[in-house]
């Protein structure tokens, strides 16, 4: 293919535009002929906005899905899964199996959530069956921790709706529209800090889905000392794990910006809990990212032209059991330690590569299907063409083969999901 | 065959002297009381029965473990008349070079405490002791003001003491020949070579199976990994101390690292030891020394700042502090050449009936001392566990790496190993460091110190700890020292100054330890 590829971006970062130079690449601007648009969440919005009437053609590449946020609102994302649910439950699938207390034995991942203020009435009646509770409130649009807080008193709620902008329950405005979670007020905790977990999704095609994992995720911990007591409800230090607020706290520290890898959480958790409940968790996080992302495949417009990579905030309870806390459309690419600045580096690196396949001019009709070789620190995660195929195992990510399979006992779940021989 | 008898019934006297004194032996008088009422236990056979019933119970082996723990940790006997100063250090030169860097370390401490006007101990207000229970779980949020603390000593002060040890009575001549040891170390102790190396770490070698190169992701685990795993259940099932040292020599697997080193280090966290610990935290409580502030300070320098161990810092509050009261370690300077400082009550210098230790434990921390509890936080997240295994690495293996010894795993030994190992088996790029001003031990030195710690990655760093354990021995820290120059010999080369030498040896975290130590043991041409 002739010709050097046209890059356009209203992000100015260092990590993407030192990825494009060293590709050789040629900035222009979105006027012109371009290639390839690493663009924010609101251009994506106006290009695919029906008003504009913007046609993409053949050799033209975004980083967005013109609908990602049925995936990376919170609201939505909550609605997706519950439809999806209810889907499977309603075709007889073993995936949606319950248990004796009504709750799915392998889809329940997402904290229980109610949109504010739609669902109010139901919250509340939520809310009173379990009256020590602790709940989040976050605003559907917002990122970075902005807007958050937490309550455990109805009065609080109340006093929000009085004191917000809009008057009264019922004016509706996609704006303001929030989503109240339960808490998890037992996370898991090391060296008595709570921390998340964020791990890099990418997702090349939704029908068929292929997706990878970023195989360094970091955890981020709070610098403060976790306590579940009440009076440190208003202290977003302990509670919420963004880089973004973390860096204002007196004890940040810039060298390693309270972040650890991930292999580092699998040899500590290794160390003092043992293998298999690691393998078992780690098993289980891409679990619920697949699902997340099937959940929202019927959906998404997969439009052919468009990738995207996802920060996906996952928290641990100290059950070991994950929580999908909510999906990032545009992971921040801001760095703020020198070993994040390579790790964002590489990361846009890989998904370059994976995306914008010899880093040529792009054509939209090919398959999709990059060799091996380019993934870098990419891994499959689930390539829906390869688990219908022959092969289930080429088409999933799961721990080091080898695992002796044996009993896994206590817990039915993993009894059951032997019988599931792919992940259709 | 009789002066070999004679020895070991002094071993043996001399173990079951200190078994005597131990809470294992109240716990073996107590079963064997208690077994009486067993039937199978008969009056004509009481003592074979009573030992029968020790082998079975498991309590056969909890002595054994700790026969074989005395054994490892205690010289043994040399000769009757020996003086316990004998037992320290046999050489005299030794032993008083040690002393005079006691001198000059507890000058300091003394100057420092003098310039600051804060006494060495002092007794907390009872409000300050409330509070600080009250933070005991997060000390790390405290922000003391510790501008004016220095550390005591930092590791190259240490190595200039080294370098300038000479033994009295031996003179090796004034021409130089191709025997002239060009290192910083002048000292003539016996060290290793390769072919000996090569026989005392067998298990090394390779044609035997790995942790840390044969687990690696595309070697299939049916060939290696599956068969150790198997076999180190087996040996935890068994709970025999000696079977799992032999063990750990291949490497540990992850899952089962923090059984195995504390049935090697034979800790077993009875209610008694979890009440001493409790006991050490009400000293904490109770007293402030000085040397906290100078544990608080190495804290925040060091693993604070680290990629991996920051999230611990709080534990390392919790047994640094609680260390330096133990008095219990003091134990261990009967086979260390270091003896506890001593201070005297204020006004009562001088006189022996006010003297004290101090620190309680003897032990004064310099900088990076931390950085040998930190690793050990991947691995146990009880304080207590922590605490103890912490402090049975240290009467074992750490506190050989900051005393002037001639044993072979003192420090010193390790340094004149490191030297003696480039200088034979790498000659031009010892010969060419040292030309341009780049002797290589200026660089090692922080590296063999540390154990390593805080260099290498900590997955890394727990397999070459797992083989200090299996071999009862540092020396596996100077051979990699060597195996680690040796893997950046090229770039080595063409460096022209020491602070470029540094600059290539800066960053060993993506080093992978157990390549490095085959590679330079097995695979040289010697």
């Amino acid at each position: 293919m002739a010709g050097k590829v046209k890059w356009v971006t209203d992000i100015e970062k260092s990590v993407l535009i030192n990825n494009f130079e060293k590709r050789g690449w040629v900035q222009v601007t979105e006027n012109e002929d371009w290639n390839f648009y690493w663009m924010s969440v609101q251009t994506i919005r106006n290009v695919f906005s029906v008003e504009t009437g913007y046609r993409l053609s053949d050799d033209q590449i975004v980083n967005h899905f013109p609908n990602h946020y049925e995936l990376t609102r919170k609201d939505l994302m909550v609605k997706n899964i519950r439809r999806y649910r209810k889907e499977l439950e309603k075709e007889g699938s073993p995936l949606a199996e319950k248990d004796e207390n009504g709750k799915y034995l392998y889809l329940d991942f997402v904290p229980v959530t109610y949109m504010l203020p739609a669902d109010y009435n139901l919250f509340v009646e939520e809310f009173r069956k379990s009256p020590s509770s602790t709940w989040i409130m976050k605003p559907c649009g917002k990122a970075q921790g902005r807007g958050i807080f937490l309550i455990n008193k109805l009065s609080q709620v109340k006093k929000w709706s009085r004191d917000s902008k809009t008057s009264s329950f019922m004016t509706q405005s996609t704006k303001e529209a929030y989503v109240i979670s339960l808490y998890i007020n037992n996370p898991l905790l090391i060296g008595g800090r709570k921390f998340d977990l964020r791990l890099y999704v990418l997702v090349s095609t939704y029908r068929p889905l292929r997706c990878y994992m970023y195989k360094l995720g970091f955890c981020r911990f709070c610098t403060v000392k976790y306590t579940p007591s009440t009076s440190e409800l208003d202290n977003m230090f302990v509670h919420l794990t963004n880089v973004a607020i973390q860096k204002h706290g007196e004890d940040y520290n810039h060298i390693h910006g309270g972040k650890w890898t991930v292999s580092n959480l699998r040899l500590y958790l290794e160390s003092t809990r043992g293998r298999e409940v690691t393998t078992r968790l780690f098993d289980e996080i891409h679990w619920i990212i697949v699902q997340s992302l099937k959940a929202v495949a019927p959906v998404m417009n997969n439009d052919k032209h468009c990738f995207e990579c996802y920060g996906y905030d996952i928290i641990i309870d100290d059950k070991l059991k994950p929580w999908l806390i909510e999906v990032n459309a545009s992971p921040s690419l801001t760095s703020s330690t020198a070993n994040d600045r390579i790790l964002k580096y590489n990361l846009i690196n890989d998904t370059l590569n994976i995306a914008v396949p010899n880093g040529e001019i792009p054509d939209c009709k090919w398959n999709k299907s990059p060799p091996k070789e380019v993934l870098g620190n990419y891994e499959i995660l689930y390539d829906e063409e390869l688990a219908q195929g022959d092969g289930a195992e080429r088409g999933e990510l799961r721990s080091r083969p080898g695992q002796t399979p044996g009993p896994r006992g206590s817990r039915s779940r993993d009894s059951s999901r032997s019988v599931l021989t792919t992940w259709k | 065959m009789l002066q070999e008898e004679s020895d070991l019934s002094l071993i043996i006297a001399q173990i079951v002297q200190k078994l005597k004194g131990s809470n294992l032996y109240t716990q073996l008088e107590r079963q064997a009381w208690a077994c009486l009422q067993r039937p199978e236990i008969r009056l004509e056979s009481l003592k074979e029965d009573i030992k029968e019933f020790f082998k079975i119970s498991g309590w056969e082996k909890k002595l054994q473990n700790a026969v074989y723990s005395e054994l490892n940790v205690y010289p043994l006997p040399s000769h009757p008349a020996a003086s316990p100063e004998h037992l320290k250090e046999p050489l005299v030169y030794m032993r008083k070079a040690q002393g005079s860097w006691e001198k000059r370390i507890l000058k300091s401490l003394n100057s420092m405490c003098t310039e600051l006007s804060i006494p060495l101990a002092r007794k907390r207000p009872l409000g300050e002791q409330k509070e600080l229970l009250s933070k005991w779980n997060e000390m790390g949020t405290d922000e003391p003001d510790l501008s004016h603390f220095r550390p005591v000593y930092a590791p190259k002060d240490f190595l200039e003491v080294l370098i300038n040890l000479r033994n009295p009575n031996y003179e090796n001549g004034d021409s130089i020949s191709f025997r002239t040891h060009l290192g910083l170390i002048q000292v003539p102790l016996k060290v290793k070579n390769i072919p000996e190396l090569k026989e005392c770490f067998v298990e090394l070698g390779l044609s035997t199976g790995q942790l840390g190169i044969d687990d690696a992701t595309q070697v299939p685990p049916e060939l290696f990994e599956n068969e150790h795993v198997r076999i180190g259940q087996k040996v935890l099932a068994q709970q025999d101390s000696a079977a799992a040292q032999q063990y750990v020599r291949q490497g540990s697997p992850t899952a089962l690292r923090a059984e195995l080193w504390a049935l090697i280090l034979n800790i077993s966290s009875q209610p008694e030891d979890i009440l001493y610990y409790e006991q050490l935290k009400t000293n904490v409580i109770q007293h402030d020394l000085l040397v906290d502030s100078l544990i608080y300070k190495d804290v925040k320098l060091t693993a604070s700042n680290d990629d991996y161990y920051f999230v611990f810092e709080d534990y390392l509050y919790q047994v640094l502090l609680c260390f330096s009261r133990d008095t219990s370690v003091l134990g261990h300077f009967a086979y260390n050449s270091a003896s506890p400082p001593k201070s005297y009550i204020r006004g009562k210098l001088g006189l022996e009936e006010y003297a004290v230790f101090y620190p309680p434990n003897g032990v004064i921390p310099f900088h990076g001392f931390s950085m040998y509890v930190a690793p050990l936080c991947f691995l146990y997240h009880e304080p207590y566990k922590l605490y103890q295994i912490f402090r049975e690495m240290y009467v074992r293996f750490f506190f050989r790496l900051h005393s002037i010894s001639s044993h072979p795993s003192g420090i010193v030994s390790l340094c004149l190993l490191f030297e003696t190992l480039l200088q034979t088996y790498l000659p031009q790029l010892f010969y060419h460091l040292r030309e341009i001003g780049a002797q290589p031990l200026r660089i090692s030195f922080k590296w063999m110190v540390r154990a390593f710690s805080g260099y290498l990655a900590t997955d890394q760093l727990l397999l070459l700890w797992d083989r200090i354990l299996g071999y009862n021995s540092l020396e596996i820290l100077a051979v990699l020292a060597a195996a680690v120059f040796a893997f950046r010999a090229v770039n080595l080369m063409e460096v022209t100054s020491l602070a470029a030498a540094e600059a290539v040896l800066a960053d060993l975290s993506t080093l992978k330890v157990m390549p490095l130590l085959q590679i330079f043991l097995f695979a040289t041409v010697t």
